[in-house]
């Protein structure tokens, strides 16, 4: 995992993810997904590469069931993009690079 | 300049990496295009990245996880060489060798990589009902990876439709999470295979509704109910679902190949058992895209060797020091 990618959990996610100036997108994923598997390297990269311009944030759904609810998450992997504390942006299941930054509006 | 391959095989789930090893191994230097990331079976890995535990693998005397046996093929086929490429074909052109294939804007006049040989593996993935709502509801009740979205119906009643092996074993698997499993058939009896039947009705949490199809998806943000007939009856009958898992069948990813290779009315690729070659001399094809009768990881896995030794002779005869 890259160094510009946190994980955060039910106890430090509206602290992490509304006290950040930058967009925030929480990826919500399990170690029994598949294609969380597959799409973690690609939100490596793009936080890596847009480092200053968003950050990305990585929410165990395992261990972490109230954020889940919270945001009515029933698939994962599902990103969700903040805005000053809002949700902006939904995306559910795995995508490729090219179509994450395009739904971003990166 | 495009990029220039002696072998290019197009999908990475048993059977393409299954080639990968095999070519890597005979020093081909195979380019791998694994697919996009994405939450059906069409995605680097192929369809095991959907499922649970793969108890039928030849060499697995406890089971595996499906991702993770795909991580292996993967992590064997990078050991020997193989060079992997997260991205997906969008177009090929197969009427002159070398063979061109494009990855990105299919548009541009320059195809992404060139191939002396090519190897379809491109697999299948699965049919979805087709009705309103359905993809609406995806990811709010509706789902594509059982394993995937299983945990989040803890405690509620839920629907696969199906009667095959996936959806037996999908219905099996979410009986761990949800109260009730409902499997909706629109046959009266199942086509998959007795074990995982015996174990479906020994199951008490999950109950038939037999000689039934969907025809409507309810539900404005979230997946209410489903709207059932019974097709010998027409009686239709409203089931209170908060989840619905859909394993109907498959369709074979062709439609790169249409108009270029041998299909069969149904999409898949023709072969010329028992051998790999395609109606096109240099292209060979495995697992699930030319296979609608086995369909199992380990016949992929097996035809995937067939191909690469395939494509590594026809190779030698054909190409090797000639360009």
């Amino acid at each position: 995992m890259s160094d510009k990618v946190s994980q955060i959990t039910d106890a430090t996610f509206d602290e992490v993810v509304n006290g950040s100036d930058e967009p925030v997108l929480v990826d919500f994923w399990a170690e029994w997904c598949g294609p969380c598997k597959m799409v973690a390297p690609i939100l490596d990269e793009i936080a890596e590469e847009q480092d200053g311009k968003i950050k990305v944030m990585k929410l165990n759904v395992d261990e972490n069931p109230n954020s889940s609810l919270k945001y009515r998450v029933q698939s994962i992997p599902t990103m969700l993009l903040f805005k000053d504390g809002e949700v902006a942006k939904t995306i559910i299941g795995a995508k490729s690079k090219a179509n994450l930054i395009e739904e971003l509006g990166l | 300049m495009s990029d220039l391959h002696d072998l290019i095989i197009v999908g990475s789930g048993p059977a393409g990496l299954t080639a990968a090893i095999y070519a890597a191994r005979a020093s081909l230097n195979p380019l791998v295009l694994e697919g996009e990331p994405s939450s059906t079976g069409d995605q680097p890995g192929g369809q095991l990245m959907l499922t649970t535990d793969v108890e039928n693998y030849p060499g697995f005397p406890d089971g595996i996880m499906g991702p993770e046996l795909m991580m292996n093929f993967r992590q064997q086929a990078e050991r020997f060489g193989a060079k992997m490429e997260t991205v997906k074909a969008s177009k090929v052109d197969l009427s002159q060798r070398p063979f061109k294939v494009w990855v990105g804007d299919p548009e541009v006049p320059q195809p992404t990589y060139l191939a002396r040989a090519l190897i379809v593996s491109t697999g299948a993935k699965s049919i979805m009902l087709g009705l309103p709502n359905e993809n609406r509801l995806i990811g709010h009740g509706v789902s594509t990876c059982a394993t995937c979205d299983g945990f989040f119906f803890r405690d509620q009643e839920i629907a696969v439709v199906g009667g095959g092996d996936s959806a037996i074993e999908e219905a099996t698997f979410l009986t761990k999470f949800a109260s009730r499993v409902t499997i909706i058939h629109r046959r009266n009896e199942l086509r998959a295979s007795k074990i995982m039947q015996e174990r479906a009705f020994a199951n008490p949490k999950i109950t038939f509704l037999w000689d039934s199809e969907v025809r409507e998806i309810k539900g404005e943000d979230r997946l209410e109910g489903l709207v059932v007939e019974n097709n010998k009856t027409n009686e239709r009958s409203e089931l209170a679902v908060s989840g619905l898992f859909v394993a109907i069948g498959h369709r074979p990813n062709t439609d790169l190949f249409v108009g270029q290779l041998e299909m069969k009315d149904n999409g898949y690729l023709v072969t010329d058992a028992p051998s790999s070659r395609t109606s096109v001399e240099g292209v060979f094809a495995c697992g699930d895209v030319q296979d609608d009768v086995y369909r199992q990881a380990i016949t992929a896995a097996g035809s995937g060797c067939t191909a690469s030794i395939d494509a590594e002779r026809w190779l030698e005869a054909n190409e090797h020091g000639n360009s």
